[in-house]
């Protein structure tokens, strides 16, 4: 099988930050791979790295057996990428955009105009293709840059935040996008919205502080975490005895109870009886990578351990 | 898949020059106004006497504007939009992005240059031979404000800095140093300083063969050698040192 292998992958700026330290894992190059991890995790450190642009300190990276430091140029064969930050170009539109972008990969002058027409008519972006790229929305500039690794031939696409700073209607419409890509590609997405990543995310890697904390699909990593549910109380309820778990208290005072399963329905009918308000139910991404995130940044780094589903390991 | 590389340098001409000058044609009449407005005042301040220094003067600023301005654009493609980026994770040649920005600058500068051609022909009338010494002249600026560009283009992260290293390079190198004046109008000892300026050696080849300077042929030779072995020198160095992606 098609496989990312990264090996005690780290880097370093400036001889002392240290960005990406021992990432090591090995995930399916297929589908859509779904990096989450708060800023400053090494997000966009890793995919820079596995997208050719930066070199590592130390260690290895592969995707479908090309090595990405000593084979960087059979790997630019395959691999597309829409930085963080990318903006389409304000001056040109999104038909000009796609069709230089594709003689930049060195297709001629007619084949690129033909796959860019194709790319933006299957994004329905055909009405917006000769609108200058400062005219449109927020949400359709991503689609255009979208559109534009689309009508490469890369069958690795790199997306660093491509959905960060769109409104929920555009996000979700670019979510479309995304499984459309990724019907014959492998994509690497980076995100800090996990609903995102729950949503798209075929297999899903957690950053915490330059360190993977964990790798694998959703289930595989909630089935991971210590505690599978969550009772949830209004502020200012009185907190139940709690036998195993964790309560919590959020910023608007909601105190949220993180315990198993058993102890969650017998917290539940204690509740009942007393005629309290609350909510119970399994633990979401948020919950988890809050669970994964905050054990990682308190120094108790945990190590992603092989699973059985999907051929992840770490 | 076979990649055309002639595609490569195209894509790059289109951006940077045809879709610009297309969508904000407004660009165009900025780039002619540049070089024309400074051969406007030396021709009316010196009643005409200077129109051949000044025409040559703007070929020389257009020439050296072009180097000048690649510096800018590629700084603002590589930080404002990530397109840099973007193309160094793909099969994209570095060389022919290169070559097909340089190319765009000239191909953005080709009104004002075609103005000042005529206006050349008009005034100066050179011959086939001198025609042929002031393309070499030029070619070998644009050669050196090419470099100089690309150089300051791979070190800047940021494009107000850029847009500022810009204008003030093209102001120290083309309106200061004695490019749209003869050289013979500086006194002593702040001559010398001129020639720490490629454009001063530029301009006096030009002047020479136009027959507006007088000079040796020993000079002459010095000039050409000069900025020949300057431009030479600036491609080694920017060909060792310019940066396609990070370390």
């Amino acid at each position: 099988m098609d496989q990312l292998v990264t090996e005690k992958l780290s880097k370093t700026y400036g001889g002392s930050s240290m960005a990406l330290q021992d990432v090591s894992f090995s995930a399916p190059s297929s589908g859509i791979l779904a990096l989450i991890g708060r800023n400053g995790a090494g997000k966009t450190t890793l995919v820079r790295i596995l997208a050719t642009e930066l070199a590592p300190t130390s260690g290895s990276a592969s995707i479908n057996g090309i090595d990405v430091v000593r084979e960087d140029k059979r790997l630019r064969e395959r691999i597309a990428i829409v930085p963080q930050e990318a903006r389409t170009i304000s001056w040109m539109t999104p038909k000009q955009s796609t069709l230089t972008y594709l003689m930049w990969r060195g297709f001629e002058y007619s084949e690129a105009k033909k796959r860019a027409e194709e790319s933006l008519a299957r994004l329905k972006l055909d009405k917006y293709a000769d609108t200058l790229n400062r005219k449109l929305s927020g949400g359709t500039k991503r689609k255009a840059l979208a559109a534009m690794v689309l009508a490469s031939e890369a069958d690795i696409i790199f997306l660093d935040e491509p959905t960060t700073g769109l409104d929920p209607i555009s996000r979700r419409d670019f979510w479309e996008i995304l499984r459309e890509l990724a019907k014959d590609r492998f994509i690497f997405l980076t995100t800090h919205y996990l609903e995102e990543a729950e949503q798209l995310a075929d297999t899903l890697a957690v950053l915490g502080g330059g360190r993977l904390v964990a790798v694998g699909t959703v289930p595989s990593i909630r089935g991971r975490i210590r505690y599978q549910y969550s009772v949830n109380l209004p502020a200012g309820s009185p907190v139940p005895e709690v036998a195993q778990g964790e309560v919590t208290t959020g910023k608007n005072g909601e105190i949220q109870i993180l315990t198993n399963e058993d102890e969650a329905f017998a917290i539940s009918k204690r509740l009942s009886v007393a005629g309290s308000r609350f909510s119970i139910r399994p633990v979401s991404l948020d919950d988890i990578f809050f669970q994964l995130v905050g054990e990682s940044t308190q120094g108790e780094h945990e190590v992603p351990t092989p699973g059985a589903d999907g051929g992840w390991s770490a | 898949m076979r990649r055309s590389h002639s595609s490569q340098v195209l894509a790059s001409i289109l951006v940077n020059a045809v879709y610009e000058m297309k969508n904000y044609p407004i660009n165009l009449v900025n780039t002619v106004l540049s070089p024309l407005s400074f051969l406007v005042v030396i021709d009316f301040v010196s009643k005409g006497a200077l129109i051949g220094q000044a025409i040559e003067g703007g070929l020389i600023m257009s020439m050296f504007q072009s180097g000048m301005s690649l510096q800018g654009d590629i700084s603002h493609l590589k930080n404002d939009f990530k397109l840099q980026d973007m193309l160094v994770s793909s099969p994209a040649s570095p060389a022919a992005y290169v070559i097909g920005m340089a190319a765009s600058e000239i191909i953005y500068n080709l009104p004002a240059l075609g103005i000042l051609i005529v206006l050349m022909g008009v005034y100066v009338h050179p011959g086939a031979f001198q025609a042929i010494e002031l393309g070499a002249a030029l070619f070998l600026m644009f050669l050196t404000s090419i470099t100089i560009g690309f150089m300051f283009a791979t070190l800047s992260s940021d494009i107000v800095q850029s847009f500022a290293w810009s204008r003030l390079l093209t102001t120290i190198f083309t309106a200061i140093t004695p490019v749209y004046y003869p050289i013979t109008y500086i006194p002593f000892p702040f001559r010398y300083l001129a020639y720490l300026s490629p454009t001063t050696y530029v301009a006096e080849i030009m002047q020479s063969v136009a027959g507006s300077l007088n000079l040796s042929e020993g000079a002459v030779i010095t000039d050409w050698a000069i900025i020949g072995g300057l431009a030479a020198v600036l491609l080694v160095v920017v060909s060792r040192n310019a940066r396609w992606k990070e370390a």
